[in-house]
């Protein structure tokens, strides 16, 4: 039985702790409301991005092409809505694009669970081919005329009141979508045969087949549904940037995968929890939002972030070796 | 990536014999023939589009200063890649290496030097990027090969390492004025041929014979088809790996040098899209992924064919950003053959032949 101490995601809790009260202690104004609802609001899409790496990473695979989809979809479906030309209900625009998104997922799906190419190829390969796409037929330019439902959707606020400092700080409703996003894959994840899976074909693929899983369908299921997510999450920016700029998302993914890798993801694939995966995303949001109260210029910001991949992913490494040297010395 | 059932081609029958045959080369290896073919169709067909832009002196010249840079680090990934693993940080180590040379290029040269001064400057700048190259590259090969840390994740955080330094060193700013008998390395030729081909040339040759004369090559094909068939054949696997990140390492620092000559400044973030177009080379050069084969003829094709195809769409005067979607496009058409191709071989095999092959 592993202890709950034992486990990467009170080790990763830990360090957030220290680095809050270190933060805490050297500026006051990082533990005030509105700096902790900026933490919060600038986790709101990464936060179903690294929900959609997590799912891709347990299953034994790695996705770098979410960025490209959630763009791709974004923009797509903000001129198609416009080009439409009558106000579409906000649930409609974030279906379209979802729906956009699963399409292009399915494409990453196909092209690894039938042909069995590797998948960090396939994703590198398929998201320069949907940014090629979008910047080259579907437009470049940034839309900031959003249909007004949309509008109206990014203006309004889950909570909201005013400091004593007089200013106002709040929540936009798309908060609600990520905390429902992570609630539904959770329970996803850990009570249904899918997300078991899931986890199995990341474990061992082979054992996957042949205890009956069919690992084509859950490799589609896995591509196609990160793919919708994505398609959400690429809506959610449009809605709390008010505009759809086609660049805008491109080139997070490598935080992201990093986020959830530092939350005690196991590349390898099998392992993996949400509450990980959170817990790497607030690290790595953290580090990107606070180190500057702390007087460390931001461009240290990239060092800082290489520097926590190594060592995380390090101590997991170092005592996976040593756990498997222990095992293999009681065996002999 | 690491558990996906690895599709291997069969032994090659014309491995250990001495002899050689072309059409046996042809033959036991489809895919440099098809890359041939793709090659010669994408000149072919740029020929045709533009022959007045595409086919000229200046176009080739100009190409001969643009792809030695992808190749270099192609090579560097090539490497890696053969081994099993992957390197997703050499732009990073090119650019970080080279701003060290330029620093010292730059920075440390004393106000009215003479040419002789500066010259052993620049040397020494040379001398500091490819040390501090080959230092990055045991830093990953140390994470891969000792700690166990599988190579994408180390190569992640160590780009994001390499280049947050650089963007420390240099607070984001691009270090210019390099000294003139630099930017010649760059922009000059020697007897006609562009110093950068030369370079390319150069590091060609020597990853060829690492590969196909020394042991290291075929130790390294060994430990990137079975690592553990290897170390239970005798070989010492973390020696082989520190060598390969190594070379990567001094590989990237190179391209770096190149790169800053040609461009005549260093800064932080130039050439990131190299990791992905280095990728589409090696596996457009038919390296497998999951490591133990690649050929350097290969991969030499295919940065040609790139750079064939790179240079015809700015002819026709196609965007940037259509030349991504190709390249997507190109990338996971060739993955699928290689890996449609291998099986159809085998189904003609087995219906043509009554007894099993194997």
């Amino acid at each position: 039985m592993r202890k709950w101490t034992k486990t990467s995601e009170f080790y990763v809790a830990i360090i957030i702790l220290v680095l809050f009260a270190a933060i805490g202690s050297q500026n006051g104004a990082f533990f005030s409301s509105a700096n902790m609802f900026d933490l919060i609001r600038s986790s709101i899409v990464p936060g179903i991005f690294v929900i959609c790496t997590m799912m891709v990473i347990i299953s034994g695979g790695i996705d770098v092409s979410f960025p490209a989809i959630a763009t791709f979809s974004m923009f797509s479906a903000t001129k198609i809505i416009l080009m439409l030309d009558f106000d579409v209900p906000v649930f409609a625009a974030f279906l379209l694009a979802g729906i956009i998104g699963l399409g292009l997922g399915l494409i990453n799906g196909l092209l690894i669970a039938f042909f069995k190419l590797p998948t960090l190829i396939v994703t590198l390969g398929t998201s320069s081919m949907f940014s090629g796409f979008l910047l080259t037929f579907v437009g470049s330019r940034q839309i900031s005329n959003l249909p007004a439902p949309l509008e109206q959707f990014g203006k309004t606020q889950v909570i909201k009141f005013t400091t004593d400092a007089g200013i106002t700080v709040g929540l936009p409703m798309s908060v609600l979508i990520t905390a429902a996003v992570v609630i539904l894959v959770a329970i996803m994840m850990k009570y249904t045969m899918i997300g078991r899976g899931i986890y199995t074909l990341g474990g061992d693929p082979v054992s996957a087949e042949r205890i009956g899983f069919n690992t084509r369908f859950l490799q589609c299921f896995v591509y196609g549904f990160v793919g919708f997510l994505a398609g959400i999450a690429g809506m959610i920016q449009t809605t709390m940037m008010r505009s759809s700029n086609p660049v805008d998302l491109l080139g997070t993914e490598l935080l992201i995968i990093a986020a959830v890798v530092l939350g005690g993801v196991r590349i390898t694939g099998g392992h993996g929890t949400v509450t990980g995966a959170l817990l790497g995303l607030l690290l790595i949001v953290t580090i990107q939002n606070s180190l500057i109260l702390v007087g460390i210029p931001s461009y240290w910001q990239r060092f800082v972030i290489g520097a926590l991949i190594l060592i995380g992913t390090g101590v997991a490494a170092y005592q996976i070796k040593r756990s498997s040297a222990k095992q293999s010395s009681i065996l002999t | 990536m690491t558990n996906q059932a690895a599709k291997r081609t069969g032994p090659d029958a014309s491995y250990d014999d001495p002899s050689f045959s072309l059409k046996r080369w042809l033959s036991s290896d489809g895919n440099l023939t098809r890359l041939f073919v793709i090659m010669v169709v994408v000149f072919v067909t740029m020929t045709v589009l533009s022959p007045r832009t595409f086919l000229t002196l200046d176009s080739f010249s100009s190409m001969a200063f643009q792809f030695p840079v992808l190749g270099i680090l192609s090579l560097a990934m090539m490497l890696t890649m053969v081994s099993g693993g992957i390197d997703l940080s050499i732009v990073g180590i090119a650019n970080l290496t080279s701003i060290l040379a330029a620093m010292v290029m730059v920075r440390l040269v004393p106000e009215g030097a003479s040419a002789g001064t500066s010259f052993m400057y620049m040397l020494l700048g040379i001398v500091c990027a490819i040390i501090a190259g080959v230092l990055c590259g045991l830093l990953n090969g140390f994470a891969v090969a000792k700690i166990g840390i599988p190579p994408i994740l180390v190569t992640l955080g160590s780009m994001q390492l390499f280049m947050g330094l650089a963007i420390v060193i240099t607070k984001g700013q691009a270090i210019v004025g390099l000294p003139e008998q630099f930017s010649s390395i760059g922009n000059g030729s020697h007897i006609g041929i562009p110093v950068p081909l030369i370079i390319f040339a150069l590091c060609v040759a020597a990853v060829y014979v690492l590969l196909n004369r020394r042991p290291y090559g075929m130790k390294l094909q060994l430990l990137g088809s079975n690592p553990t068939a290897s170390r239970y054949g005798g070989i010492n696997n973390t020696v082989v790996l520190l060598k390969t990140y190594a070379l990567s390492g001094l590989l990237a620092s190179i391209a770096g040098l190149v790169m800053i000559a040609l461009t005549n400044s260093a800064k932080a973030d130039y050439g990131t899209s190299y990791i992905l177009q280095a990728i589409l080379v090696v596996v457009l050069g038919g390296v497998n992924p999951n490591g133990g084969f690649g050929k350097i003829a290969g991969v030499v094709m295919a940065v040609l064919t790139l750079q064939f195809l790179s240079s015809g769409l700015n002819a026709l005067h196609v965007g940037n950003f259509f030349k991504d979607f190709i390249w997507g496009i190109v990338l996971i058409l060739v993955m699928v053959i290689n890996a449609v191709s291998p099986r159809l071989k085998w189904k003609r095999r087995a219906a043509g032949s009554s007894k099993t092959s194997s």
